[in-house]
């Protein structure tokens, strides 16, 4: 459970982070074309880019490219110099392997590869061709590469649901983010029913769900890249390109009706669930109890669950939304009693004060009448 | 595109089918929209479809202009206003030639007076009336859910805007996706505009961030419209899990918005945002005004934004009530409504006013969940 002490960085961090600074500007750049089903383009966009880069000047080579070529694939390829994978060949099985060796002695600026999510046979120099691209990248050459959602490790329980299937070959999530571009290709259904001809029946729903969550990856991964670099450059954005909920956990609130809809909400907006609560010290066991069990609900719920300290709860709960950049706030309406309904408001009160600029949304107590 | 082009009647008087909308969603000038477009127009051509350009804006990009090459032009026509000529898309015109499939560039674009129709998203929806596909750009800005959002992060108040419900119409939305590395490149190399204008666009709208933001908005938005499609899709045979994450959810109820409106100029802002809400939520969404004198008493901003409403595909209604909190109160109950949008107290005149509304709402209305919408100011 971080808490707003966590988030400052160590020492330890602050090197770490320096030290993968200067990795980074010796490295070559990563640029990963990502599509959401085979014939969306992204090769003809690889093959095209490195085209119109090597037309500007710059040393580009192909490493691999799927066979059989397409004749537009084919047409970019004339234009192209290609140092072809090895074949190799693994108890009966044909493995193409890129030729990092030959890659590093003709050092080129860019270096084109396609199908990023490819195991290689046993004996070679990495297990993964991810790894062989992350070798290359060392070496200071930038790499343009492909790859389809449904081989990113991370989503192969999304991509079950979806298709029933998990793939065999599959990228780290981790190495999508880490990438300095990530570029989705999209296409249109009818496009794709078009491409497809009558080969083969196009389930278009499992196309569509597949679309819909390649989009999302590639607005994830770029969300977190425009908050680094917001971070880097001290510019404060405090809302926007997300919806961010935030719902507040009182020990005299209903927050299960409340837990929920923020679910609910932020799976609709594909936002963000946070959860927080001010730590109280006067508590009852039963109140104690509530609060566990609302904590543990928002846990199940996969919501970032942030427990803060301070004699000023409002305060603390604005500063967390500011920090997070919180769109929404959820409160519940406190269990009424006769002093309070005379005082009625005045922490909700104030927090509809505070929070000029986030939406405050007030849940009614399940008592009331 | 192709099944409606088949199916194209010989008949001169036998009435087409609607035609079919596909729009090229990108997030700024130069991500290569009207490139695409004109790319997939070729492709058609080269397949013996009837395509031509409605509308084109050239902006002087020569990589885009030779793609024009070969494709025919209906000549725009021109409108003498306030001394100066305009020209503008030449709808009639289109008609009259009846192509199956119609270009036309810059969706969100306000005509000039005296056209006939105020914007070009509806001459579009005249050539789809008409039975004639049409392929069109846009830029994620120029939603009119997004407005305030783009206001926020970019500090540019977009005043073209396409409503939300003409874009979810439309039976294809592609994203046209760049890295603003890869546009701030092309705005460099002077591919998007001259030099000078180049520059002055990446010191103010184009920068880094700016670029970043706008680009994650029509992913995500692009995402909500497949999302919106996959309802008109069938259900597959083996019962699949709907995308969203597995685990405990309450049933989903049905949601209905109530937007609590009022003359103040921020009303704007909690219309965008409640029918946002309730678009994403698929709720269905009212608006109400209550006025303490007489129902005849005329308030032009109020008007405004009654028809802004409506314009959005809200339900309007105006009562008439001297404890204005307790109608809102009582209306949400005969309404069963669940969720009350509400604007928050201003400083100055509407002060005292609002507050004590918004506060005797959350007081009357209890029982149901009410929203008080942040002030999106930068």
């Amino acid at each position: 459970m971080p808490t707003s002490a966590d988030r400052r960085p160590s020492p330890e961090e602050l090197l770490r982070r320096v030290q993968a600074e200067e990795r980074r500007a010796r490295r070559g750049r990563l640029k990963v074309f990502l599509g959401y089903a085979s014939r969306v383009g992204k090769s003809f966009r690889m093959l095209d880019e490195g085209r119109r880069r090597k037309e500007r000047g710059e040393d580009v080579i192909v490493a691999s490219i799927q066979m059989p070529l397409t004749p537009d694939l084919e047409a970019l390829m004339g234009h192209l110099e290609y140092i072809p994978p090895l074949r190799e060949s693994y108890s009966g099985k044909e493995f193409e392997v890129l030729n990092v060796a030959a890659i590093f002695r003709r050092h080129p600026r860019v270096c084109l590869v396609d199908e990023l999510a490819y195991d290689n046979p046993p004996g070679s120099r990495n297990p993964k061709r991810w790894q062989d691209v992350d070798n290359i990248l060392d070496q200071g050459i930038s790499v343009i590469t492909a790859v389809n959602l449904q081989h990113i490790e991370e989503q192969q329980d999304a991509v079950e649901r979806i298709t029933g299937k998990r793939a065999r070959q599959t990228v780290p999530e981790r190495f999508l983010r880490s990438a300095d571009e990530i570029v989705l290709v999209d296409a249109a259904l009818d496009d794709m029913m078009q491409r497809a001809g009558s080969r083969e029946p196009v389930d278009v729903r499992r196309l569509s769900e597949l679309r819909e969550l390649a989009l999302l990856l590639a607005a994830d991964v770029i969300d977190a890249q425009l908050v680094n670099y917001l971070r880097s450059n001290g510019v404060e954005l405090r809302w926007g390109t997300q919806e961010r909920i935030l719902v507040c956990v009182t020990p005299r609130s209903d927050a299960c009706a409340m837990l929920r809809s923020g679910r609910r909400n932020a799976d609709r907006f594909h936002g963000t669930l946070l959860v927080c609560y001010v730590r109280q010290t006067d508590l009852n066991t039963k109140d104690e109890a509530t609060v566990a069990a609302n904590l543990a609900l928002a846990a199940e719920l996969e919501a970032e669950v942030h427990v803060l300290e301070g004699r000023d709860p409002i305060a603390a709960i604005m500063r967390l939304a500011r920090e997070q950049r919180v769109t929404q706030i959820f409160v519940g309406h406190s269990r009424p009693n006769r002093w309070q309904e005379m005082w009625w408001g005045s922490p909700v009160d104030r927090l509809i004060q505070d929070a000029r600029d986030i939406d405050v949304r007030i849940f009614p107590h399940p008592e009331m009448p | 595109m192709s099944d409606a082009v088949e199916a194209l009647p010989s008949g001169e008087s036998s009435p087409r089918p609607r035609g079919r909308l596909k729009i090229f969603l990108g997030y700024a000038a130069g991500v290569g929209k009207t490139y695409q477009m004109l790319d997939e127009a070729q492709e058609l051509k080269r397949k013996g479809v009837d395509v031509v350009i409605g509308y084109f804006e050239p902006h002087g990009r020569q990589d885009t202009i030779a793609k024009t090459q070969g494709l025919e032009v209906i000549p725009r026509k021109t409108i003498d206003y306030r001394g100066s000529t305009f020209e503008e898309m030449d709808v009639e015109a289109i008609l009259r030639r009846k192509p199956a499939v119609c270009l036309v560039d810059e969706f969100a674009h306000s005509n000039v007076p005296g056209c006939g129709r105020p914007k070009r998203w509806e001459d579009v929806q005249t050539l789809l009336d008409n039975g004639i596909d049409v392929f069109t750009t846009l830029n994620v800005q120029h939603l009119e859910s997004l407005n305030d959002e783009v206001r926020h992060i970019t500090g540019v108040r977009v005043r073209e805007t396409v409503p939300d419900w003409v874009v979810d119409a439309a039976d294809e939305v592609v994203l046209v996706d760049l890295t603003a590395e890869a546009l701030q490149n092309r705005l460099q190399r002077g591919v998007v505009y001259t030099p000078d204008k180049a520059k002055r666009a990446m010191e103010n709208f184009f920068t880094e961030a700016n670029l970043t933001a706008l680009r994650e908005m029509a992913l995500r938005h692009t995402a909500h419209e497949v999302e919106g499609r996959l309802s008109d899709l069938p259900i597959p045979a083996r019962g699949r899990a709907p995308i969203a994450r597995p685990g405990p959810e309450a049933p989903a109820r049905h949601e209905r918005i109530l937007i609590c409106l009022t003359g103040r100029p921020s009303t704007a802002v909690l219309i965008r945002r409640g029918k946002r809400v309730a678009d994403y939520l698929h709720a269905e969404c009212l608006a109400v005004h209550v006025q303490r004198g007489s129902l005849e008493e005329h308030n032009e901003a109020l008007e405004k934004h009654l028809s802004f409403a409506r314009n959005l595909h809200i339900d309007t209604y105006v009562l008439r009530g001297a404890d204005v909190a307790r109608t809102i109160a009582e209306f949400a109950r005969e309404q069963n409504i669940t969720q009350i949008f509400m604007g928050r107290a201003g400083s100055g005149r509407w002060f005292s006013v609002v507050k004590s509304t918004v506060h005797r709402v959350v007081r009357l209305a209890r029982e149901r969940e009410i929203t008080v919408v942040a002030e999106r100011l930068r």
